[in-house]
């Protein structure tokens, strides 16, 4: 592709406006110290890169000619940190002291406070756990070694890049080096590692090469034998699929599975679209490899991956990071960068990236500059003056008010777990915990999902999952296990809601309670009053208070990430 | 009763044939004559049935049988209703062939059962860059979304998974029930109805004032998702789904088992598929995928093939054909019966078949097409396609396509902007256009 056509795609995709406006905001780089005076909204952390993030953010706003929304109340915002960064709502304790502390400071102290939250870790894990080797467990694949894995990277706060580099060299059993099991799941068919090679590049670089396996990319600048250069390192790995006897009922059963090496060397060969056959080496964006037999190819590889000033890996990261906060990242899709796709915040992807390394590539560290940040602090109402502001139609994503999204399937199963105080009544250890929400979350992955490639991990708008949110139902035909929701509701003794309605205090009380523990707000004096008519309507007030919080955790408010 | 008609027979002498043992295989009578004359007052709602044979079906021992050739195996011919012959073990279905066609020339080259599932599911092979619809889905973005009247979701997928709404979108995505009809969580238990309201009349007060709020469009979304699954669950429509008030009598020929006592094989879950399906078109939805699975036969190919699958099929195609013929719905319903791909014509050690995608048959039939013929056919052993012209599941979909009125010009947009052709560009298949 010539300059020249890259210039034209590039206008295309950016509104000239807006194009310009990036430039002028280059050409004011120097001239921070203006901003300062702009400045007024802090979480109490103070820190040149978040003052950096909300200069540039600023920017594209005042660019655009939108006024931002106004900075989320405490309830809002506290419920949204909460979903993002430890995946579930906040409970009903920790908010009312929030909202009772009077220091300045205590956004950016909760950031810190749950950063190093156990349930962090089981977030994160989560997150990267579906990302790497999907939400249905591929066959032969562990799970709980890739989770181990994860829970190790997130505990420890082990670098990204250190994090990249185990998962593109791993070997091994699947349980020992649960790292390997991202390899085994994108090794599912004998596929001389092009599903691998093609995840590799877009899950840990945004890099999108897997059309250039047939051939040259019509968009971008990558080259069909660039993929079969990068494929090329992944030609001395093999899995082996294990089995055993089983005395007990005399047949042969899976055992386990391990990655080993395998001999290669050579180059790789690959058909071009007039049927020569060509050749590939092992190149990295440009350094070539060894290909003799002493190469340890994907060691090369993931050397080339993690080292230099501004790696790949690490604007990806960020990007991804960034549209797990906001909903939307610096290009659309988060996974496909590079100079075909420019970035809506240019230079705030780079010096973020640039920052992310000179951290020592901290994912902690990352977040904490995100959910400090003015943006993320905003309110997820919409105004007059920032209507334009839509990228769900399309638009530029400009940050000036929060995007509402979906939750997660795990969010919603954590959040339902909290606002019941499920988690309160002893769960007996990570095992047995992650053991429950999995075995629920295979019916949820097949209300969300569907037994093809692509998942659905949030609620996307069908009807089974409307049904299954709705149904109470404790003993459901077929067999079936009873319902989440059935158990959310339960007035059956011991019950949050059972203790609720048994604590002392008045009906309007009792459905502030519900209101927090559900939405995380008190219901509006129009709410209060028409649910205090409702009760006293019934014949029993607890089928009423049932019914409410049966219909706080069915609403839209309950289910969006706001 | 013995049915191999030496080969060359006429039509004529097949049908006097047939009459002469009507004792043995009974008309099939679906509804009175009032009952059809008020039926065909319906309005007809164009709609497919998938019939998905799930596992790969041998297609050399059902529709294209080599009689002459070592991989014959042991089933022989029988003469139709149409100008072609099938097996022996399908007699009902060979009454009903002057409906419905073969096409013996599919040449699909996915061999794995999860990519001939999605090939043959979708009309493109698997691509890692984009997600290709199911065409249920493709049918439910274009007709379903036309039917304002219909509260069923337009993609119904009975006993089995039905494939990726891909770039559709999870709106479009098939709609899972079991052959019994049960719709997961649909069962609200003892909950009486005036708490069901009370419950929605509260979510309400809470939803609304969220939409209020001024957040962008989920809010609202999420109310019209919850409006259309409380639609369904009151809707009438949902009498669809229930198979059991049709007459016994009606779901034994479906099922081929005797009106009273058991079904046959798995529960007789196929014919009581097709039956839902008939009913679901009844009710306006315009793609209907019914599941048969048990087809992986790499062993004892034919003992299962008499024994289990071909009795169940057999009365399911005759009964499902034969039904929507008198009720006058035959022309504006398509019907496609297919695999993954189909099995090899060698006849392996353990006397089963292996997998085969390149020489098979599918089968395609009423929606106005033209029955009763065999399209394409393949060599003396069944190992290649030996007329010219070798078909792709694309070609068939834009069969269906046609007769449901999708102009075949229509292109989808993936979720990156790439065009895609409907039926991935196929062309109808001339000989079943009338």
């Amino acid at each position: 592709m010539t300059g020249m056509q890259r210039r034209q795609h590039f206008s295309w995709r950016v509104s000239a406006g807006f194009a310009t406006a990036l430039l002028a905001s280059v050409l004011t780089l120097g001239t921070t110290a203006s901003a300062a005076e702009e400045r007024g909204f802090t979480t109490g952390s103070s820190d040149v890169i978040i003052e950096f993030i909300n200069q540039q953010i600023r920017q594209g706003w005042k660019d655009n000619e939108v006024e931002p929304s106004p900075v989320a109340e405490d309830t809002e915002w506290v419920r949204r940190v909460y979903l993002d960064i430890v995946g579930h709502v906040p409970p009903v304790d920790v908010l009312e002291a929030f909202l009772a502390d009077k220091d300045k400071g205590k956004r950016a102290r909760l950031v810190d406070k749950l950063l190093d939250d156990p349930a962090y870790v089981r977030n994160w894990t989560t997150v990267w756990t579906n990302l790497c080797i999907g939400q249905q467990t591929p066959r032969r694949v562990s799970r709980e070694g890739m989770q181990k894995f994860f829970r190790e990277a997130f505990g420890r706060n082990r670098p990204w890049k250190d994090v990249v580099f185990d998962l593109v060299t791993a070997d091994g059993h699947y349980e020992e080096n649960g790292a390997v099991n991202y390899l085994l799941a994108q090794m599912q068919d004998q596929d001389d590692g092009v599903q691998l090679t093609a995840m590799t590049t877009r899950l840990f670089m945004s890099m999108q090469v897997q059309c250039t396996q047939c051939h040259n990319h019509p968009f971008n600048d990558w080259k069909q034998d660039q993929f079969w250069q990068f494929n090329s390192f992944f030609r001395q790995v093999a899995k082996r699929e294990h089995r055993k006897f089983n005395a007990q009922t005399g047949r042969q059963e899976d055992d386990y599975s391990e990655i080993v090496w395998r001999d290669f060397t050579g180059p790789v060969y690959f058909e071009k679209r007039n049927g020569l056959m060509q050749v590939a080496f092992p190149i990295y964006q440009g350094s070539e490899i060894d290909p003799g037999p002493s190469t340890d190819r994907r060691r090369e590889l993931a050397k080339q991956m993690t080292s230099g000033d501004r790696p790949l890996i690490a604007s990806a990261f960020v990007n991804r990071t960034w549209a797990h906060f906001f909903s939307y990242g610096f290009t659309r899709p988060i996974d496909d960068m590079g100079p075909h796709n420019p970035a809506t915040h240019p230079e705030l992807l780079d010096r973020l990236a640039d920052e992310f390394v000179k951290s020592g590539y901290d994912p902690k560290q990352l977040m904490r500059w995100i959910a400090n940040s003015e943006a993320y602090n905003l309110t997820s109402k919409i105004g007059k003056k920032n209507e334009r502001d839509n990228p769900g139609a399309g638009e530029t994503a400009l940050f000036s008010h929060m995007y509402v999204k979906p939750m997660s399937a795990e969010q919603l199963y954590d959040s339902l777990i909290v606002a019941t105080n499920a988690h309160r009544a002893g769960r007996g250890g990570w095992e047995e915990s992650e053991r429950q929400r999995q075995q629920w979350l295979q019916q949820f992955v097949r209300a969300f999902g569907n037994d093809m490639a692509e998942e659905s991990n949030s609620f996307d708008g069908t009807i089974p999952q409307a049904l299954m949110m709705m149904n109470t139902n404790a003993r459901p035909q077929g067999g079936d296990q009873p319902t989440l929701m059935s158990g959310a509701v339960s007035l059956e003794s011991g019950s949050h809601l059972a203790e609720l309605i048994a604590s002392p205090g008045a009906p309007n009380v009792k459905i502030q309670k519900l209101y927090l523990s559900a939405l995380g707000r008190m219901p509006t004096r129009q709410e209060l009053t028409t649910l205090q008519k409702a009760i006293g309507l019934n014949r029993d007030p607890r089928t009423a208070y049932q019914d409410i919080f049966w219909a706080l955790l069915n609403s839209n408010e309950f289910i969006l990430v706001h | 009763m013995n049915l191999p008609t030496p080969s060359g027979m006429s039509r004529r002498h097949f049908m006097r044939h047939m009459a002469a043992s009507a004792a043995t295989i009974p008309a099939l009578n679906f509804i009175s004559h009032v009952q059809a004359n008020a039926a065909q007052l319906k309005k007809n709602n164009k709609a497919c049935i998938l019939m998905w044979m799930s596992g790969g079906p041998p297609t050399i021992d059902i529709w294209d049988l080599k009689p002459d050739s070592k991989n014959g195996g042991e089933f022989k011919p029988i003469s139709t209703a149409g100008d072609l012959q099938i097996s022996e073990h399908m007699p009902k279905t060979a009454m009903m062939m002057d409906h419905l066609s073969v096409v013996r020339a599919m040449s699909t080259r996915e061999a794995d059962h999860g990519r001939g599932r999605y090939y043959m599911h979708t009309g493109y092979v698997p691509n890692p860059t984009v997600v290709h619809p199911a065409f249920g889905s493709v049918a439910s973005f274009e007709i379903g979304a036309k039917r304002n009247e219909l509260q069923i979701p337009a993609f119904v997928s009975i006993g089995g998974g039905g494939g990726s709404p891909g770039f559709m979108g999870m709106a479009h995505a098939p709609f899972l029930v079991d052959a019994t009809g049960r719709i997961r969580n649909a069962d609200m238990g003892d909950l009486p109805e005036e708490r069901l309201d009370q419950r929605l009349a509260m979510l309400g007060v809470v939803e609304d004032n969220f939409i209020k709020s001024q957040r962008g469009e989920y809010p609202q979304a999420h109310k019209d998702i919850y409006q259309k699954a409380i639609n369904l669950m009151k809707s009438p429509q949902m009498a669809a789904f229930k198979v059991d008030q049709e007459l016994p009598e009606t779901l034994a020929a479906y099922t081929g088992a005797p009106a009273q006592g058991g079904m046959m094989g798995n529960g007789g879950q196929f014919g009581r598929g097709l039956l839902m399906a008939r009913r679901l078109v009844e009710a306006g939805v315009p793609f209907i995928e019914v599941d048969f699975g048990g087809w992986d036969l790499h062993q004892n190919v034919f003992t299962t093939l008499k024994d289990q699958r071909l009795p169940q099929l057999d009365a399911g195609i005759a009964a499902l054909t034969a039904d929507l013929e008198q009720r006058g719905m035959l022309n504006d319903v398509t019907l496609v019966w297919m695999g993954e791909f189909a099995r090899t014509p060698r006849i392996n050690q353990d006397v089963g078949r292996d997998h085969w995608a390149a020489s098979w048959s599918v089968m395609v039939g009423g929606g106005g097409l033209k029955g009763g013929q065999a399209i394409g056919e393949t060599d003396k052993d069944g190992t290649s396609v030996a007329s010219g012209k070798a078909y792709l599941p694309g070609d068939i979909w834009a069969t269906v396509a046609r007769q449901l009125g999708i102009p075949l010009d229509t292109v989808h947009t993936s979720k990156r902007g790439r065009p895609m052709k409907i039926a991935n560009g196929g062309t109808p298949i001339q000989e079943l256009i009338s």
